[in-house]
């Protein structure tokens, strides 16, 4: 479970997270939309621990994230995340970009590192790729490749941070996939996304930021299709027109 | 009253001479290459990742990087005099060059792990790599990558630059053929051969940068 409570984040004046408070059940498929700016990928970061807060705390099983004394490299073994940006290592292939954390964070011997990573690969339809270096797959393919390699660390979250945005859109549905296919196994995930139609269909539960807060949380369907607030009403208005 | 000057044609026997030479050339390099690539790969670092050490090594890169070396060397040679630690040539030369090249790589270190994509950094950190694995897996590899042409064409420039180090009384590949032309009066000859030599030394250096880049290449 992903408890978060009252948290604030500032980039020097500017005051992105404004007081938020939210809980992830394990399991559950969670959305977070809105406008850019709104602080929804910032918040995804802070889970994490890639981004200091200033107040508040966020508690992934009952590890506080940010307590100096959390061990983070630790923590984050249990939370996968996947970026807007590929971020595929451009100098090794798509097997050595996925074998390299288990190998050096959980210091799995060589061989059996390459093995999980051709499982991994295998899962996001790339078995045939696995010797290619980024540079060589599409975009769906590095995202995909980005998607494998968090999932060889065997998190217990899979955080995504707008991850078909940067694709064209011919690629998205492959990423897509993927995400449906993690959907069933039961994984919980944390997804910011501008694809309201996917989130209206893949999310348990959608939550619609506006200005560093949480405008309106509620059931996928009810907040797309019923939305309470003006706030959401207008902006999926503007998005879906 | 004639003075009769001691000239003597080229001899098989001057070769030793020109060998010990070029052993004096090749010494200095390496010491050079070695040391002051490690201390230009911990100065850039060093600057990179935290403000004081970007502060405090800011002068250092400046007054190096501006003073000619010929100055540098006798500079320093006087300083150990005076502090009286008289040192061998060999020793200031290689303390000077060591800086110089330091210095050097230091800015192309910079300049290397600078090319790294921050996004990048963030994606190893979330994996749970710890800040040095990262450095050594992800962003130093990308680093050495992107500067390795730069790097090589100071290899090279330092190999030509132990010549200067004759002026504290080093005698190296310059040093022993400019010996030769007094003697001998052969200049064209000698400075030919010499010329040949030091390419000798650098071109291999630079064949060999060129296909390890090809190896390199990927993105």
């Amino acid at each position: 479970m992903i408890e978060i409570k009252n948290v604030r984040k500032s980039y020097g004046e500017l005051e992105v997270i404004k007081g938020i408070n939210l809980t992830i059940k394990k399991g559950e498929v969670l959305c977070l939309i809105g406008g850019s700016g709104s602080g929804k990928s910032t918040l995804l970061q802070c889970i994490n621990g890639l981004e200091p807060i200033q107040s508040g705390e966020i508690i992934v099983d009952n590890t506080k994230v940010h307590d100096p004394k959390t061990d983070l490299n630790q923590l984050r073994q249990k939370l996968g995340i996947v970026f807007q940006q590929y971020n595929a290592f451009p100098h090794m292939t798509a097997l050595e970009n996925v074998a390299l954390a288990p190998r050096l964070v959980k210091k799995i011997p060589k061989r059996e590192a390459l093995e999980l990573a051709r499982q991994h690969l295998d899962y996001v339809g790339l078995g045939n790729r696995a010797d290619m270096r980024p540079a060589s797959l599409s975009g769906g393919q590095q995202q995909r490749l980005a998607i494998a390699r968090a999932l060889a660390m065997q998190p217990s979250y899979m955080l995504f941070d707008e991850v078909t945005s940067a694709l064209d859109p011919e690629l998205v549905g492959e990423v897509l996939d993927t995400i449906r296919k993690l959907k069933k196994t039961g994984m919980t995930l944390v997804m910011v996304t501008h694809d309201i139609s996917f989130a209206r269909e893949s999310a348990d539960r959608v939550a619609f930021f506006d200005n560093g807060l949480i405008c309106e949380l509620g059931d996928a369907r009810q907040v797309v299709n019923n939305p309470k607030e003006e706030r959401t009403k207008q902006f999926l208005q503007r998005v879906l027109n | 009253m004639q003075i009769q000057l001691p000239y003597s044609g080229l001899q098989w026997s001057d070769i030793p001479f020109l060998l010990t030479g070029i052993y004096h050339t090749l010494l200095l390099t390496v010491i050079t290459v070695v040391l002051g690539t490690l201390l230009g790969i911990f100065i850039g670092w060093a600057r990179e990742s935290s403000k004081y050490p970007r502060i405090m090594f800011g002068p250092l890169i400046d007054v190096v990087r501006s003073i000619p070396l010929i100055i540098q060397f006798i500079l320093v040679n006087s300083f150990f005099a005076m502090a009286g630690f008289p040192a061998s040539p060999l020793v200031i030369g290689g303390v000077v060059l060591s800086i110089y090249m330091g210095v050097l790589t230091s800015e192309l270190v910079r300049a290397g792990l600078r090319s790294v994509r921050p996004e990048l950094k963030k994606a190893s950190r979330s994996l749970g790599l710890t800040y040095w694995q990262e450095l050594f897996h992800v962003s130093g590899p990308l680093a050495f990558r992107a500067v390795f042409p730069g790097w090589v064409g100071t290899v090279i420039g330092v190999t030509k630059d132990t010549a200067l180090v004759s002026v504290v009384g080093y005698v190296e590949l310059l040093r022993a053929s400019q010996i030769l032309i007094n003697r001998s009066n052969e200049a064209l000859l000698v400075l030919a051969g010499t010329g040949l030599f030091y390419f000798i030394i650098c071109y291999p250096i630079s064949r060999y940068s060129r296909s390890l880049e090809k190896v390199l290449k990927h993105d």
